[in-house]
């Protein structure tokens, strides 16, 4: 197969995937050194959408940051709200009302499900079929509606409080989520008999792009790509935060580390987080959404706070260091899809063009989250 | 002499027509039916039911600048277009739409586009060259590859075809069968035809979707690996001509499948008159099953489709050439 090569540079090109490509979704630029239609070495390029979301939370108060922790993965901004809310109302040490808690984790789910939703179709685009985003979009156009009604956003919200959250859901809101499960609960098998079980998509997601667990550990990959490897870690589970423990949900697993396992555990996650919608609805308690004695400008205590949630991309975590004023002395974001790209160069080596991309697309990036 | 002179013109005139109509209704066409398909209504503003919007396609592409990069080889550059527009319009000379309707009734009309289509590939390769991305090299690569590998076993139907009907003259091969559906190559259970024909339909129907790089076929234009792939440096009129020319492969490709298979403009009924409005009909339903793959289907792997040809259409499609000529010879 392959000749004696002395200079292996004459052999390979430097083939430039991004900014602008099309399966790149939005502006990750790769340098990928090709051999014919083999991949020999990746190097991602980042900090096309750099904003200095860091910096900018040393220079605003501890309120005024919520905005941004919406603008970094806006496909599931409410699990960043969360991250944040969370880690601030620790350093002040705010307790939160049960109704507020359950609210938050109802509305995060479904922020979830719209993430994966997205995801799925963006992601059977990225292997050319198109059909399957349109329906999808027409799901994930329902929990938005939704979303609106109670947030008065579509995308990048700003809904969590220190303290609680800033507006109550209503019955329409009750009954809108309970009709929209069923209605995606309808669709989900849809998507499986036309998608999942398509035997074009099977050969180009089965034992393609293998991650090992090793691998992940060394990269300190998470999310659906860590449970697609085998680890059975959930940040809801094994580190829970808010009314999580209240919950009965599993946590989907595959063992196999290929695209189709990674597929697959998004696939099973939708359902979960709507097992976790249903019993939140059910059994929502009355109460305000609101702590009574929460201070309207934050100045915590001197110290070091960290929080970490499980967003739809893996494990978000934040750390606070607070001097005592007004504003952060040190705001540190950890991005999951960051660590899930850093593996990508390691493990598209060898891979074809199109699987590597397929790969890719399993990985779920969403770039303004891994810029930041 | 005058008369010779006035079929010549009417038939290029209408030939041109039928072709760049059909290129350009097809995108409508194309563009509805994967509206409604993905629970959309598809374009709807320019005329009624978005009728004109292939006017108004074609306006935009043609008042477009034909930017021509820096580094091409603009010869090459500029000839590709063409080089798979014209064989496809010259294929249309022998496709006999009806009993007397056809521009030249070729005898060697199946052999002269199998020989026009292989052009077609060489415009993509010039074309992909010229245009110096590595994006379009890499189509290029597989292009070439892939049709060299669908071209195999299409030809091997079409001579296990050929072998039963001894002929190679389209409109011929439409008057044998006459008579009803039951007649017609697709499925005729007589001892002058093969047993295996429904299957070797199946092997073309997969290969003219390869040859004419459809979805799920579409490796020269895999938009989420290769940005545009052949066509990615082409602006303007050059895309439009390259698009033109897909198009009207799509069409002859159709064609072709009509003629062989199902019975060219003969009635499905006997009682029924012939007429070119059947092979319309036919044609367009192969069409309409084409798009509507498309908008169904992801996108295979590019040694997926070669394993596809080399490992199993061309082996079943020399067990039916050699069955077909066993059974021609038994019977």
């Amino acid at each position: 197969m392959s000749l004696d090569v002395i200079d292996k540079s004459l052999e390979t090109f430097v083939l430039n995937l991004g900014p602008q490509h099309p399966a790149t979704h939005g502006v990750l630029r790769v340098k990928l050194t090709m051999d014919g239609e083999y991949i020999v070495h990746a190097e991602p390029v980042l900090g096309y959408i750099h904003r200095m979301h860091e910096k900018m939370g040393e220079n605003r108060t501890w309120a005024q940051f919520m905005p941004n922790t919406g603008r970094l993965d806006y496909l599931a901004a409410l699990s960043y709200n969360h991250g944040y809310a969370l880690a601030a109302e620790r350093a002040e040490g705010i307790e939160v009302p049960e109704r507020a808690e359950y609210i938050r984790c109802i509305t995060v789910e479904l922020n979830r499900i719209a993430s994966h939703l997205l995801w799925f179709g963006a992601f059977v685009l990225d292997l050319g079929g198109f059909t399957p985003l349109l329906y999808a979009f027409d799901d994930r156009e329902q929990i938005l509606d939704l979303l609106e009604s109670v947030t008065g956003a579509r995308l990048t919200f700003c809904y969590f409080r220190f303290g609680g959250v800033y507006n109550d859901i209503d019955d329409n809101f009750i009954t809108g989520s309970r009709e929209f499960i069923k209605r995606l609960r309808s669709r989900m098998p849809m998507y499986h008999d036309l998608v999942s079980k398509n035997i074009i998509l099977i050969k180009r997601l089965k034992d393609i792009g293998p991650i090992s667990q090793e691998m992940c550990r060394r990269y300190g990959a998470t999310g659906p790509v860590l449970r697609g490897s085998g680890v059975n870690f959930d940040v809801r589970k094994h580190e829970p935060y808010s009314v999580y423990p209240e919950f009965d949900f599993d946590i989907p697993v595959y063992t196999e580390g290929d695209s189709m396992a990674r597929y697959m555990v998004r696939m099973d996650e939708m359902e979960q987080s709507m097992r976790i919608i249903e019993q939140g609805l059910a059994k929502l308690p009355e109460g305000p959404v609101m702590a009574a004695k929460a201070p309207k400008i934050l100045k915590p205590a001197k110290g070091d706070y960290y929080a970490a949630v499980e967003a739809a991309r893996g494990s978000f975590g934040i750390r606070l260091v607070s001097d005592g004023t007004n504003t952060p002395y040190r705001l540190k974001l950890r991005s999951p899809t960051f660590s899930n790209l850093s593996l990508f160069s390691e493990a598209c080596r060898g891979m074809i063009l199109p699987d590597a991309l397929a790969l890719m697309g399993t990985l779920d990036l969403v770039i303004p989250e891994i810029d930041r | 002499m005058t008369n010779e002179l006035i079929r010549l013109i009417a038939f290029l005139v209408g030939i041109i027509a039928f072709a760049a109509g059909n290129a350009a209704y097809l995108v409508w066409v194309e563009r509805k039916v994967a509206g409604h398909i993905q629970r959309r209504i598809g374009p709807k503003e320019v005329g009624p039911y978005g009728l004109l919007q292939p006017l108004a396609d074609g306006v935009k592409l043609m008042s477009k600048q034909l930017l021509v990069p820096d580094g091409v080889d603009p010869i090459l550059f500029k000839v590709a277009p063409l080089m798979v527009l014209v064989p496809a319009v010259m294929s249309f000379v022998t496709i006999p739409f009806g009993e007397h309707l056809a521009a030249r009734n070729v005898d060697l009309g199946l052999l002269m586009i199998f020989a026009f289509a292989s052009v077609n590939v060489l415009g993509l390769l010039i074309g992909s060259w010229g245009s110096a991305n590595k994006y379009a090299v890499m189509a290029a690569a597989r292009v070439i590859s892939q049709n060299i590998a669908y071209e195999i076993p299409m030809l091997l139907t079409a001579i296990a075809l050929v072998m039963a009907t001894n002929t190679m003259n389209l409109n011929e091969m439409v008057s044998l069968q006459a008579g009803g559906f039951w007649q017609w190559n697709l499925i005729k259970l007589t001892f002058t035809a093969s047993p295996l024909t429904p299957i070797a339909f199946l092997i073309f129907f997969t290969t003219m979707l390869a040859e004419t790089n459809r979805a799920p076929f579409d490796m020269a234009e895999a938009e989420s690996e290769l940005v545009a792939g052949s066509f990615t440096e082409y602006s303007g009129m050059g895309f439009g001509v390259f698009f033109m020319g897909e198009y009207a492969n799509i069409v002859i490709g159709a064609a072709l499948t009509t003629c062989l298979f199902l019975g060219g403009w003969q009635s499905p009924l006997p009682f029924l008159p012939n007429g070119v409005v059947w092979f319309l009909i036919k044609m367009y339903a192969i069409i309409f099953t084409v798009v509507w793959i498309r908008w169904t289907f992801p996108r295979t792997q590019f040694y997926a489709l070669l394993n596809l040809s080399w490992k199993v259409l061309i082996p079943i499609s020399l067990v039916n050439l050699i069955v077909t000529a066993g059974w021609l010879k038994v019977f």
